[in-house]
């Protein structure tokens, strides 16, 4: 032993006074920061953005695997591969690079056309895919944040095309004023649905889950019996199950001119959202509550906040921006009436899309644009005869890699964080004890 | 066993967990580790126990060096440790998570459960309390489990136990049986290592005692040493441990509580009938053992109780069937039990949680959006004013140690404008520096005119700070006596006798 001290005085001789520690624990504040660099360095290696990235490059590659495997011209050399095996390699690289080179061509910028106009319209049809994908993927996100699984974008979407579609589509008005209402009409279909949710959930207390899921049938088969019933949404004159076409006067103008068709101007009212949600949820005081709620209802409620109230605001707000999407369809993309179907999957991107931008705003945005671009290259990938499945896996092995850091470390060698450190630790100890 | 700890040195990155620590715990000793919170002495044990291996050191049973490369090791070595969080499957009956980890068996792989049965059944009776070893773990009270993490010790032969903060979750009761067990295993020859931060249970039960702070034994001190030696030698300066304050100065005015009756929303009534006042400048302790009703008191004076009946009024304003928000606004200030789950947003940087009920206030946001920039200016000095030991307004409030949240709490409560605290447990899990800090504060209030209340486990605590005690059994007052009344009243009406002495 050092020292031997029965009583306090001897204590408080033994130390100088400005070496005396803190009154509480020494973990916080006093200790002598790793140098800056370094931590940048392992904060970035460890962040989201570059997972992210990471995540997308390993779905390339193994995306190049699948389309190598399906090249027919790889599989018929690969029959003589011990022969010659280079011809098996170049049709490889040949499959490989000619899909991802369609899929850049398709989505990006087409370097082989003649001039940028058309050069650049890949990448207008990318933003003009990513539009709905983004509107509906900030509902989802904004949902996360506050804490609830918000899986109902498809029938929120499906009920604001349905509100557009019977309040506006038989109007007769100048466009500066049905343009506007059609839009209203179809963010307030979508609140509505979203805001039925948060009400019963706040007011009953039933899973937010089950009730999104059920309510998507609800209203996909609400949609589909109004767009076969003449006199509510069937087309006249058809006995298919359509709506009439969306009027032009409520139709979104292209943004850049009839050169780019896919993208018109719900885009930016898109961008808009995507600026107030960012907004609402990091700027307002509205915002904190609502975070608040999604990290800790406990301490929201005992800090005067109401929670279901606020349950009931972001599903409004989830549903609002779901109807969005819905829009840029019927406003944008499906102007020639729609079906049930109206939602073309978005619904359920918007899931994948708000995981893989972090539930932020932003990240949102930038993972939507992601999301267009695979869709617009898919149809050109499809020309190379490459099949269009591939694309879809793509896609969802991001989000698998994305939701499984510790798996994309392991892949790449990144370090590892202190909590799985510890858990590992653990798990060894468990071992242990169990062995012994 | 004798059990040797040489210069033990752990570090985590450039942060000294472990300063050259030597200990020597013998046989039929009872050894105090004595620290703050964070002082090192829970990654010394799990050194100890092979969850760790030190960076230097060496660990001695008997003279000869050990090597542990994992718990395993340690238990098969003698040595054993009740954690202070168990390691025990709910599911699984007492006698199944006895025998967890070294099964006997017989036959073909059978599990002997008979044998694991004997084996808590003789345990128990060596130490005379019951326990059924066919209960399942998690229907058992948190002292039977524990007893359980003790057995399942035992059953491993252990000659060194290590109990790690072993009185934090008991009740005043359970604390005094643990004691009793612990000095019949020191009698029958076992070596143990007590880790606690608590003054009174360590000059009640230890022979020996070491204290450690910032990974360094500071030095050791005999059981007669008085609580005011010992603190100051964990702290490093002089610790006041009693609050020094004026009489009261009583006003007019204040929190009147009248035939309150809380329900859990099943009808179980865990309120009954309570009556009390507090005026403007004194302060009501609510004593009693834990769960006895002064949760669910607390809740309905805030509004977040489920089913209230009867009648709450602060300076006249009834408040029973109001909004939290509105509660709150009437100047309520509450310190909630359990600041993880009530009291802080962990993901949440400090200047958000410092607002948390004031985000809509005019200060801190402006058409709807948040003044961040008078946010942090307000927790830079928030900070300052009340010691938080953080490295800035940024920092999460999660990554906080205990005492330091719980300053993010009673700040954010004490810079509104107040005409009521409530402050449950104020200092559960603190720091002595930070509680003597929080305690000051706590008279401060009242000395400004506020009525407070303050509900607490402790009896130090109570008797500290009261002006008046209520005691709680059952969900009913038993009576409210004076402040200076004596510990062994106290005691008696937490076990539910009426006071003799009282008329209140």
């Amino acid at each position: 032993m050092s020292q031997t001290t029965p009583g306090a005085e001897d204590a408080s001789r033994g130390l100088p006074p400005e070496q005396l520690p803190p009154v509480s624990g020494p973990l916080v504040g006093d200790e002598p920061p790793p140098p800056r660099s370094n931590v940048v360095i392992k904060e970035i290696l460890r962040g989201n953005a570059v997972t992210t990235i990471l995540a997308i490059v390993l779905a390339m590659i193994i995306g190049g695997i699948l389309i190598a495997f399906t090249d027919e011209d790889v599989q018929e050399a690969a029959g003589y591969f011990f022969a010659r095996p280079g011809d098996t390699f170049a049709a490889i690289w040949s499959a490989v690079y000619g899909g991802y080179d369609a899929l850049f061509r398709g989505a990006i910028f087409n370097y082989r056309a003649d001039d940028f106009v058309t050069q650049i319209r890949p990448f207008t049809n990318a933003l003009g895919f990513a539009a709905p994908l983004i509107a509906a993927g900030l509902g989802v996100a904004l949902a996360f944040r506050v804490g609830l699984f918000n899986i109902g974008a498809r029938g929120q979407m499906l009920i604001g095309a349905m509100f557009a579609a019977l309040f506006t589509f038989n109007l007769e008005l100048p466009m500066w004023i049905h343009l506007p209402l059609t839009l209203l009409f179809g963010i307030l279909g979508g609140a509505l649905w979203g805001g039925l949710v948060g009400l019963i959930k706040a007011r009953t207390g039933a899973h937010e889950v089950i009730l999104t899921i059920m309510l998507n049938y609800v209203a996909y088969y609400l949609l589909l019996w109004m767009v076969r019933t003449p006199g509510l949404l069937q087309r006249e004159g058809t006995n298919q199950p359509i709506s009439e076409a969306t009027p032009e006067t409520a139709q979104f103008p292209e943004l850049l001119g009839p050169s780019f068709p896919q993208l018109d101007w719900g885009f930016v009212i898109v961008i808009l959202a995507t600026v107030l949600v960012w907004w609402v949820v990091e700027r307002s005081s509205l915002g904190l509550r609502m975070r608040a709620v999604g990290e800790n209802p406990h301490a929201a409620r005992a800090a005067g906040v109401s929670v279901q109230r606020i349950y009931i605001y972001a599903m409004l707000f989830a549903g609002g921006l779901a109807g969005l999407a819905a829009m840029n369809q019927v406003q944008g993309s499906v102007t020639t009436g729609f079906t049930a179907n109206i939602d073309a999957g978005i619904g359920f991107d918007a899931i994948t899309v708000a995981l893989l931008g972090r539930s932020r705003a932003w990240g949102t945005f930038v993972a939507g644009i992601l999301f267009g671009v695979l869709k617009a290259g898919s149809f050109s990938m499809q020309a190379q005869g490459i099949p269009v499945d591939i694309v879809l896996v793509v896609q969802s092995l991001i989000v698998l890699f994305i939701a499984a850091p510790p798996l994309l470390r392991a892949v790449f060698f990144l370090p590892k964080t202190d909590q799985e450190k510890a858990a590992k630790a653990r798990a060894k100890a468990a071992k242990k004890a169990v062995e012994a | 066993m004798k059990l040797e700890l040489r210069g033990i040195t752990k570090r985590f990155g450039t942060l000294v967990a472990n300063d050259h620590i030597d200990l020597t715990v013998r046989p039929g000793e009872i050894h105090a580790l004595l620290g703050e919170n964070g002082a090192g002495k829970s990654t010394l044990m799990n050194v100890l126990y092979g969850l760790y291996q030190a960076d230097e050191g060496e660990i001695l049973l008997d003279d000869v060096t050990q090597h542990f490369r994992g718990p395993g090791d340690a238990m098969t070595a003698g040595i054993g440790m009740v954690h202070q969080h168990f390691m025990l499957i709910p599911v699984f009956t007492v006698a199944e998570n006895v025998m967890l980890g070294h099964e006997s068996t017989k036959g073909i792989g059978a599990l002997d459960i008979a044998k694991a049965r004997e084996h808590v059944r003789s345990v128990a009776a060596r130490f005379g309390f019951q326990i059924d070893p066919d209960a399942l773990v998690g229907d058992l009270p948190v002292g039977v489990q524990q007893r359980v993490e003790i057995i399942k010790a035992l059953a491993r032969d252990a000659k060194v136990l290590v109990f790690d903060e072993p009185t934090a979750v008991l009740t005043p009761q359970e604390t005094d049986e643990l004691m009793a067990i612990m000095r019949q295993l020191r009698d029958e020859g076992t070596a143990i290592v007590f880790i606690t931060h608590k003054l009174r249970e360590v000059r009640e039960v230890a022979d020996r005692i070491t204290v450690i702070r910032l990974g360094k034994v500071v030095g050791e001190a005999e059981p007669t040493a008085t609580n005011a030696e010992l603190a100051s030698l964990m702290v490093g300066r002089a610790v006041e441990l009693t609050v020094s304050k004026e009489a009261p100065t009583i006003g007019e005015g204040g929190l009147e509580v009248r035939d309150l009756r809380v329900l859990t929303p099943t009808g179980q009534i865990v309120v009954d009938a309570v009556n009390f006042d507090v005026r403007p400048g004194e302060v009501l302790a609510v004593a009693g053992v834990q769960g006895n009703g002064q949760t669910e008191l607390v809740e309905a004076i805030v509004g977040i109780a489920a089913r209230v009946e009867g009648s709450i009024r602060l300076n006249g304003t009834e408040l029973v069937g109001q909004s939290v928000k509105a509660i709150l606004d009437e100047g309520v200030g509450f310190v909630p039990e359990d600041r993880k789950v009530d009291g802080l947003v962990g993901d949440f940087p400090i200047s958000e949680n410092l607002i948390l009920d004031r985000s809509a206030d005019k200060a801190f946001s402006r058409g709807g959006t948040l003044r961040r920039g008078a946010m942090e200016a307000f927790a830079r000095d928030r900070i300052a004013e009340f010691d938080i030991r953080a490295q800035g307004p940024a920092t999460l409030a999660g990554t906080l140690s205990g005492g330091n949240q719980q300053k993010v709490v009673i700040a954010r409560e004490l810079s509104r404008d107040l005409r009521l605290l409530v402050a449950a447990q104020p200092t559960r899990g603190v720091d002595v520096g930070s509680i003597e800090f929080i305690h000051k504060r706590i008279i401060e209030t009242r000395d400004s005119g506020i009525p407070v209340v303050v509900v607490s486990t402790e009896l130090d605590e109570v008797v500290a700070l009261a002006d008046r005690i209520a005691v709680m059994y059952r969900g009913a007052v038993v009576g409210i006596v004076p402040g200076d009344t004596s510990r062994e009243t106290l005691g008696l009406m937490m076990a539910g006798a009426a006071d003799p002495e009282v008329a209140a």
